[in-house]
């Protein structure tokens, strides 16, 4: 919301000139956002003077007519001009920036040669004096009110400050300069003139046109005036004008200009009818749902049951509150209108205006609220201005049919501001910032206080504690840190998570955070089948993009466009990692119980809710494509492969607290990674995630680089991490032997170890595959051999040699009838 | 064969002669000198240590002395061998000092090579920070909760006071999803909700984590960011306790010059309401106030609807965004750093930020 701070001054006697960064500071103390303070004299810098136009010479053979002006801008010789508007005679005054100004915009002005002649100077438009955006000519002052020479800043109105505010959605009464200027008021200590306060119209027992209220809740005051006999051809003054244009509100016609300007001066949103092209009394009332009306701005609008409306005869004319209909619009030839200020219900305006999507200045004043008390004062306003300017004659008459209710007073316990704020608040400062807000106050413990009709949003006592500290002053709160309250500090889910991201970044992977958004392709990009789970996922309605509409059921996709975006900006080895939440609807998903916020609910209620949010586990999943090692001067560097994104994994879940016997890497076909190349991960039997080279078609639909390898785990299904128990160390020295098994080629290495240490029994400290080896000269066509390194090793005395390869042979006899598997070279 | 009782007979045992033993300890200590490596001093060993070694060959001559003169000439034996190895053990403990100082010469390396034989990992600022800022609250004696991104419309909003009909509603900028009654919560605040749902007072938590607005992705903006948000609710809490908890927070973040500055301000969650600046003296472009968060007293509508006695207790909240604390702290220009996982972003902040 722009203000001038003229119009400001109107209402509160502001110090002479303050400083525009202080009012800035000062507006933002009292809980007002500011946008902008401009001091507007500052805008257009240099001469920017006054000047008559005593002779133009219209220049021809231009692409467009062109004008070299004489203009008298007080100096003795006249200055010379060249103008390409056409909107001006000779002897008009006009608004000249003189060379070495500069507009807004930076644009300084020169004396340059132009269409062969010389200009020195430029007569400006609204535009490009940075006054709103008529660009339709240069402005023409009105004759005879200001004299050549002199500085043109006042004559066009840049010689105020403009306030640009944002007001917070519960204080409706500062969408005034009524309400701004009450707040100056309070900071700057300064008397305040209420405008509110002002002459109001005496409602009379009959009518000046015939109205019925049929529903008091959505309109509960409707008063209006007659005006008969108004010179339609005024223009609005300038004063109101440009306080409009200031304002962003565009001037149409004086009765409407008017009518915006009471808004904007008072905060009472209002509207005019032509009377005469009323038809018949007027009904205030709901409307029929699937009635139509032609609302201002052109648009046909199928009304809902809960809008509502004021009807003539014809049915609707006007979506109340909101913005009016073409029917009864006030007309270039209106001579008799009818005024009408009204109180709406602010849940109603506030539904209508986003069911129908019209945010209008007068909706966003009544959605946060409007003193139901300003209907006459805000009508006498409007007569006076319109009938000094256009003519015309109020009727005898004024109507004012009101179900307003009174504010209900606040029991205030006169210590309760000092336990909430933390400031020892006296009941003699408590009282004077209330009544200052314009509270009245009466009673002694606890105090009963009655805010004012402007405040709507003062309902309980927290209320009232808010508006003392805010007057009171922010600063005024001392800083305590309380005691410590016995926390938990992290969960065990939460050291899981951040011990796991560490072992992933000290493994050489970077942390990305995706956007979890998915375009629907990608299921079928990563080749899902029909009936994978993945495929069902939530779906955003206002997506930002309407390619990526849903939320990811694997981390994969988003990480995968990462490390593409990665390889386009030229990097080559890549190793991400992601820790985020996938989205897994139920698949039985039903609307939440309606839960109400005057209790919290119950335990049943509550577990119902939470029943339809979807399972939201925390995944792992790391991509990586290029080197893992890099080469460098120490030799050769390494791909990275499948098995580094299965080392992926179980570095995870080992920094998760999982002893390695406790996971198992097995064969698996998942989508999206190669049949032969793909790992299943599971903890103590259970699947935890898969890890391996992608599928080469994934890859060449993604344009990935070839032999991409990625892995994905559940870290919410990981078993919480027991207490680690510590291991028994022997002292005496152990056995070392090296068995060579040849196996058939298919039979998993996992297998033949698992197989070794069953058979090899508890004197086995450790084994450990050293090589695989296939040579079809060597071992014969399909076979391979696995070497290992057994150690043995006894809790309580030196192993002797029979013992050892006791252990060994029983090891191997085992690994024998499992695998079929039989010793090397024996 | 039968020999004079002399105690010396320089025919029989010239080599027993003092002066001939001094000579072979001197010529030993001579020859030793001139050898510069240790095979050199070993390949001398035997001339002048060996069987055949003058020392030696003197001792096999003292069994041709009278016994009168067998001790006399065993001793001189005796000094003149302990020379002569003396003499030797001391030029090989100086060859063998010599030869590891020239090994340790000749394994000298370039140690200026390039040390990057392993791939550098790295986690992401946004997350350092966020457990880093949780940590700070841990130690003030808070629990650090999550709740879920996809959360109950009542969590995010009713319960938060923000009723279907609040203004508000319309102004968070929030993703809605195809199920019913589910919102991308538009901020953490929900799982303060849950907490107290869950726990009477005394509370004390900070929920980090993702958030979501319908915001279009630009220098400063994002549809999804990270922010902490604190909850104490407890008999007697009040402004002042807050304004010490974010002062203390400032200065465990930034240092002991940080501080905080409040503007009234409007949240249906809290009232009275504030925005925050703190006071940053380490800015890139000089000290100042910089934007930081908003906070105020739990509004007793959330109390209520949480199940906690507004009557008995009252409680603090308070917001701040981890990626908009980066922005300054860490002189990120622009949020899209942030969010696209060029690995150059984040590799420059390895292990810490």
């Amino acid at each position: 919301m722009k203000l001038s701070l003229s119009w400001l001054r109107e209402y509160v006697e502001l110090p002479a000139a303050p400083d525009p960064a202080e009012l800035d500071r000062t507006l933002v103390g009292l809980g007002i956002e500011v946008e902008s303070v401009v001091d507007q004299a500052a805008t257009v810098k240099g001469g920017l003077v006054v000047g008559r136009v005593l002779e133009i010479e219209e220049l021809t053979g231009f692409k467009k007519p062109i004008r070299f002006c004489r203009v008298d801008v007080g100096n003795p010789e006249p200055q010379e001009i060249v103008c390409g508007a056409r909107n001006f005679a000779a002897g008009d005054l006009v608004v000249v920036i003189l060379p070495g100004g500069e507009l807004p915009g930076g644009f300084v002005i020169g004396a340059r040669k132009t269409y062969g002649r010389n200009s020195h100077g430029m007569i400006c438009s609204a535009a490009e004096l940075g006054l709103g955006t008529d660009h339709d000519g240069i402005v023409v002052l009105p004759a005879d009110s200001a004299v050549p020479g002199t500085d043109a800043r006042p004559a066009v109105g840049l010689d105020d400050v403009i306030v640009d505010v944002e007001i917070t959605p519960d204080r409706g009464y500062q969408m005034s300069v009524r309400g701004i200027a009450r707040e100056l008021s309070h900071a700057y200590d300064a008397a305040f003139t209420d405008p509110g306060h002002g002459s109001a119209v005496a409602p009379t027992a009959e009518a000046p046109h015939p109205v019925r209220v049929e529903d008091t809740v959505g309109c509960d005051r409707f008063s209006a005036v007659v005006v008969r006999g108004i010179d339609p051809s005024v223009p609005s003054p300038g004063f109101i004008q440009q306080r409009l244009t200031t304002a962003g509100i565009r001037s149409i016609s004086l009765a409407v200009d008017i009518t915006n300007y009471v808004m904007l001066e008072l905060g009472q949103p209002m509207h005019v009818f032509d009377l005469n092209l009323l038809r018949g009394g007027l009904v205030v009332r709901r409307a029929r749902p699937g009635e139509k009306l032609t609302t201002l701005d052109g648009v046909a609008r199928v009304l809902d049951a809960e809008d509502m409306v004021i009807c003539d005869e014809s049915g609707p004319i006007s979506l109340a509150a909101v913005m009016g209909g073409e029917t009864s619009e006030y007309q270039p030839t209106t001579v008799d209108v009818l005024l009408e200020a009204a109180h709406w219900d602010p849940v109603m305006v506030g539904r209508t205006a986003r069911r129908h999507k019209l945010f209008s200045e007068a909706a966003k004043r009544w959605e946060r609220g409007v003193d139901p008390q300003l209907t006459l004062v805000a009508l006498a306003r409007a007569v006076e201005l319109l009938t000094t300017y256009a003519g015309g004659t109020p009727d005898e008459f004024v109507l004012d049919i009101n179900h307003v209710a009174d504010p209900a007073p606040i029991n205030l316990p006169t210590d309760l501001a000092t336990r909430r704020i933390g400031v020892p608040y006296g009941v003699d400062q408590l009282g004077d910032l209330l009544t200052k807000v314009g509270c009245t106050l009466t009673g002694v413990e606890p105090l009963d206080v009655t805010p004012p009709s402007w405040r709507p949003d003062l309902l309980a006592p927290i209320d009232l504690v808010e508006e003392v500290a805010r007057l009171g002053g922010y600063d005024a709160i001392p800083s305590v840190l309380p005691a410590t309250r016995g926390g938990g500090g992290l969960s065990a889910e939460q050291i899981r998570r951040r011990t796991v991201g560490r072992a992933m970044a000290e493994s050489g992977y970077v942390e990305v955070l995706s956007y979890p958004f998915v375009a629907p392709g990608a299921a079928d990009a990563f080749g899902l089948a029909p009936d994978d789970p993945r495929r069902s996922a939530v779906k955003l309605t206002n997506p930002l993009s309407e390619q990526e509409p849903l939320l990811r059921t694997s981390l994969l996709p988003p990480l995968l466009a990462t490390l593409k975006r990665n390889l386009g900006r030229g990097e080559r080895d890549i190793a991400l990692y992601e820790l985020g939440t996938v989205f897994q609807p139920h698949l039985s998903a039903t609307a939440p119980p309606v839960l109400g916020v005057d209790r919290a609910p119950s335990e049943p209620e509550w577990t119902a809710a939470n029943a339809i949010v979807p399972a939201q586990p925390w995944h792992l999943a790391v991509a990586l494509t290029g080197d893992a090692a890099p080469a460098g001067w120490w030799g050769q560097g390494r791909t990275a492969t499948w098995a580094d994104a299965i080392e992926a994994a179980r570095t995870a879940v080992s920094a998760a607290g999982i002893s390695p016997e406790r996971v198992t890497v097995q064969a698996a076909g998942y989508a999206p990674w190669h049949p032969g190349r793909c790992a299943a991960i599971l903890v103590d039997g259970k699947l935890t995630g898969h890890a391996g080279e992608l599928h080469p078609a994934v890859l060449s639909t993604l344009e990935l680089p070839k032999r991409t390898c990625a892995m994905e785990i559940d870290l919410d299904a990981l078993p919480v991490k027991p207490v680690t128990q510590a291991p028994v160390i022997s002292s005496f020295p152990p056995a070392l032997i090296d068995v060579a098994l040849v196996v058939e080629s298919s039979v998993p290495a996992a297998s033949v170890q698992e197989a070794l240490v069953a058979g090899a029994g508890s004197l086995l400290e450790s084994v450990r595959l050293f090589d695989v080896y296939e040579s079809a000269a060597q071992l014969g066509e399909g076979l391979k051999s696995l070497a290992y390194k057994l150690t043995f090793r006894a809790p309580d005395r030196t192993l002797t040699v029979e013992e050892a390869v006791a252990a060994r042979d029983a090891a191997v006899a085992e690994a024998a009838s499992r695998t079929g598997a039989t010793l090397r070279g024996a | 064969m039968s020999y004079r009782n002399d105690p010396y007979d320089p025919k029989q045992a010239a080599l027993l002669a003092p002066e001939a033993l001094e000579t072979a300890v001197a010529e030993a200590e001579a020859a030793f000198a001139e050898v510069t490596d240790l095979d050199a001093l070993g390949a001398l060993k035997p001339a002048h240590l060996g069987d055949r070694s003058p020392v030696s060959l003197a001792r096999r001559e003292i069994g041709s002395l009278p016994p009168a003169a067998k001790s006399d000439a065993g001793k001189r034996v005796n000094v003149a061998r302990q020379g002569v190895q003396a003499a030797f053990d001391a030029r090989q403990a100086t060859l063998e000092t010599e030869r590891a100082a020239r090994v340790l010469v000749e394994e000298r390396v370039d140690v200026t090579l390039p040390w990057d034989r392993r791939p550098q990992g790295a986690r992401h600022p946004v997350t350092t920070l966020m457990e880093h800022m949780g940590d700070l609250f841990a130690g003030m004696g808070y629990s650090v909760v999550d709740g879920p991104e996809l959360e109950l419309e009542w969590a995010n909003f009713d319960a938060l006071n923000i009723g279907p009909d609040h203004p508000a509603r319309g102004l968070m900028d929030t993703f809605y999803v195809d199920l019913p009654g589910l919102v991308m919560r538009t901020h953490t605040s929900p799982g303060q909700v849950r907490t107290m749902l869950k726990q009477q007072p005394p509370i004390a938590v900070v929920s980090p984590g993702r958030v979501y607005r319908t915001d279009e992705v630009d220098a400063t903006h994002s549809p999804v960011f990270h922010q902490i948000e604190g909850l104490v609710v407890d008999e007697g809490i009040t402004m002042a306790h807050l304004k010490g908890t974010l002062d203390h927070f400032a200065r465990a973040l930034f240092g002991p010059d940080a501080r905080t500055r409040w503007r009234p301000h409007y949240f249906p969650f809290t009232e009275p309401s504030a925005e925050f600046d703190v006071w940053f003296a380490q800015h890139r472009d000089g000290p100042r106030w910089v934007e930081w968060g908003g906070c105020g007293l739990v509004n007793p509508q959330v109390l209520v609807a949480s199940g906690i006695d507004p009557e008995r207790y009252s409680g603090f909240a308070f917001g701040i965004g981890v990626e908009r604390t980066l922005m300054f702290r860490n002189g990120v220009s622009d949020m899209r750093d942030m969010v696209e996982g060029d690995v150059r972003f984040t590799r420059n902040f390895g292990m810490a930020v």
